[in-house]
């Protein structure tokens, strides 16, 4: 039964790209590229990647939609017709794609249990050795926070770095080309465009359903972060379920309001904490004799420092995971308002 | 059997969409949602061989034989995952700033104005 729900969410997910390929409203592609990561996501789950798919639900049907959306409301939203076929590609993606194909009948099969990924020495140590040696049911966690800690800190820089980029990016001023003030004083095109109105001001349903649905959601992120250690669940995804908490009531409610909540440079202050504190705890197990987020030192029994230096990392992460997703939000956001006059 | 393998065939079958989505369309949001796609198959590719026949999900369960699957493409592809969205916000970013210096996201339109400037 499993196999076959599986079949057909691929099937799904097939047709779903296919649809993102040949629509040319970008709008509608972009929900579609929705849909096909939200089916990504049950995917995941008969797969048994549940924090995976925990993750792919958040951000792939979540926050990067709202991106794309926040990019399309800038940047227009129709693709321009093409005038001749493309042959060149068509071939060179069907030739790579059936060599590909054709190298998949060396790899082994699907779930079977003496794979080289499930006979590794690595693979033995997580499954077996981490719930005894960290302490903590989930082995994801473990294996996230504290094997491979030094690496989740690189993620957490990118992260980090990204969100810092996209801040440098779009907040420089926009410098008004001459065709687009021409078209203004020649009523071509209105001054004020509806894009710049972000908050909907008139909607009473979304009014009462959001602020009965935000403290659920913001609720729901603590509960992620920490309880990550026991189920599903850890700071990367209650980050962004965090960011997307906010970033619906900024929909609701307006940029401008939900600035005077958490102004940028309250934003900004977070993003930096988050990765200190992760390099803290690094620093500070350093000090007390360990190696580089060596956690064992932290506490003098190993158990509970792994504990205590898992908990601290994660919420470094989540923190800076939330401000960056909020950053990245704001300026996409502040973009569209400062183009068009402020509705709000 | 067949269906040994079908994983893999819908990742190739994603990768390739994604892929000629990047080479053969010319706006460039267009082409970010095709590495998105490029990016999705990718993970598949990854959970699909942390698989494991009658295994459940990573987190110790009082079942005394129980078999798990492995936790370590999960725990790289989570991180994959919101690294690929930080990047994507980067070049959507870069997006909007074309759009504001050439006036348009048509790779073709931004060429041909160059070549008339």
């Amino acid at each position: 039964m499993e196999e076959f729900t599986d079949i057909f969410l691929m099937l799904l997910l097939v047709a779903g790209s296919l649809a993102v390929l040949y629509v040319r409203n970008l709008f509608v592609a972009t929900m579609l590229l929705s849909a096909v990561s939200f089916l990504m996501a049950l995917l995941f789950v008969t797969l048994d990647a549940v924090d995976v798919a925990f993750t792919e639900a958040a951000v792939g049907a979540g926050i990067s939609t709202v991106l794309y959306l926040g990019t399309l409301a800038l940047v227009g939203s129709t693709e321009r017709p093409r005038a001749k076929l493309s042959v060149i590609p068509l071939l060179l993606a069907l030739s790579i794609g059936g060599s590909l194909v054709y190298a998949t009948f060396e790899i082994p099969a699907i779930g079977a249990p003496d794979t080289p990924v499930q006979l590794s020495n690595l693979t033995q140590r997580f499954v077996e050795v981490s719930p005894v040696e960290i302490g903590i049911p989930n082995m994801v966690t473990s294996v996230l926070a504290s094997y491979r800690g030094f690496d989740t800190f690189g993620e957490t820089t990118v992260v980090f770095t990204a969100a810092i980029g996209v801040l440098l990016i779009l907040s420089q001023k926009h410098v008004r080309r001459r065709e687009e003030d021409e078209e203004e004083q020649n009523g071509l095109k209105p001054a004020t465009q509806s894009h710049g109105q972000v908050g909907s001001p008139h909607d009473l349903i979304p009014h009462v359903v959001s602020k009965v649905l935000i403290p659920f959601i913001f609720l729901f992120a603590f509960y992620v972060q920490f309880h990550g250690d026991f189920g599903p669940g850890g700071g990367f995804q209650a980050g962004v379920i965090m960011a997307a908490g906010f970033i619906l009531y900024s929909l609701i409610f307006g940029l401008h309001i939900t600035k005077k909540i958490l102004p940028l440079k309250v934003v900004e202050l977070f993003l930096a904490f988050g990765v200190l504190l992760y390099g803290g705890v690094g620093v500070v197990s350093m000090i007390k004799g360990g190696n580089f987020l060596d956690y064992n030192v932290l506490s003098a029994d190993p158990v509970a420092g792994q504990h205590l230096g898992i908990l601290l990392v994660e919420l470094g992460v989540g923190i800076t995971v939330t401000a960056a997703m909020l950053a990245i939000f704001y300026g996409f956001a502040g973009r569209a308002q400062g183009r068009g006059k402020d509705v709000n | 059997m067949f269906f040994d393998h079908f994983n893999y065939w819908i990742v190739v079958i994603l990768m390739m969409i994604g892929l000629y989505t990047v080479m053969s369309r010319s706006n460039l949001v267009k082409k970010m949602i095709g590495l998105s796609l490029f990016q999705i198959s990718v993970f598949l590719l990854y959970i699909s061989m942390g698989k494991i026949e009658g295994g459940t999900a990573p987190i110790v369960s009082n079942a005394p034989d129980a078999v798990y699957s492995n936790p370590l493409p999960h725990v790289l592809i989570l991180t994959a995952i919101v690294v690929g969205v930080a990047t994507t916000a980067l070049g959507l970013a870069l997006i909007v700033r074309i759009k504001e210096a050439f006036g348009s996201v048509d790779e073709e339109e931004i060429l041909s104005n160059e070549d008339n400037l």
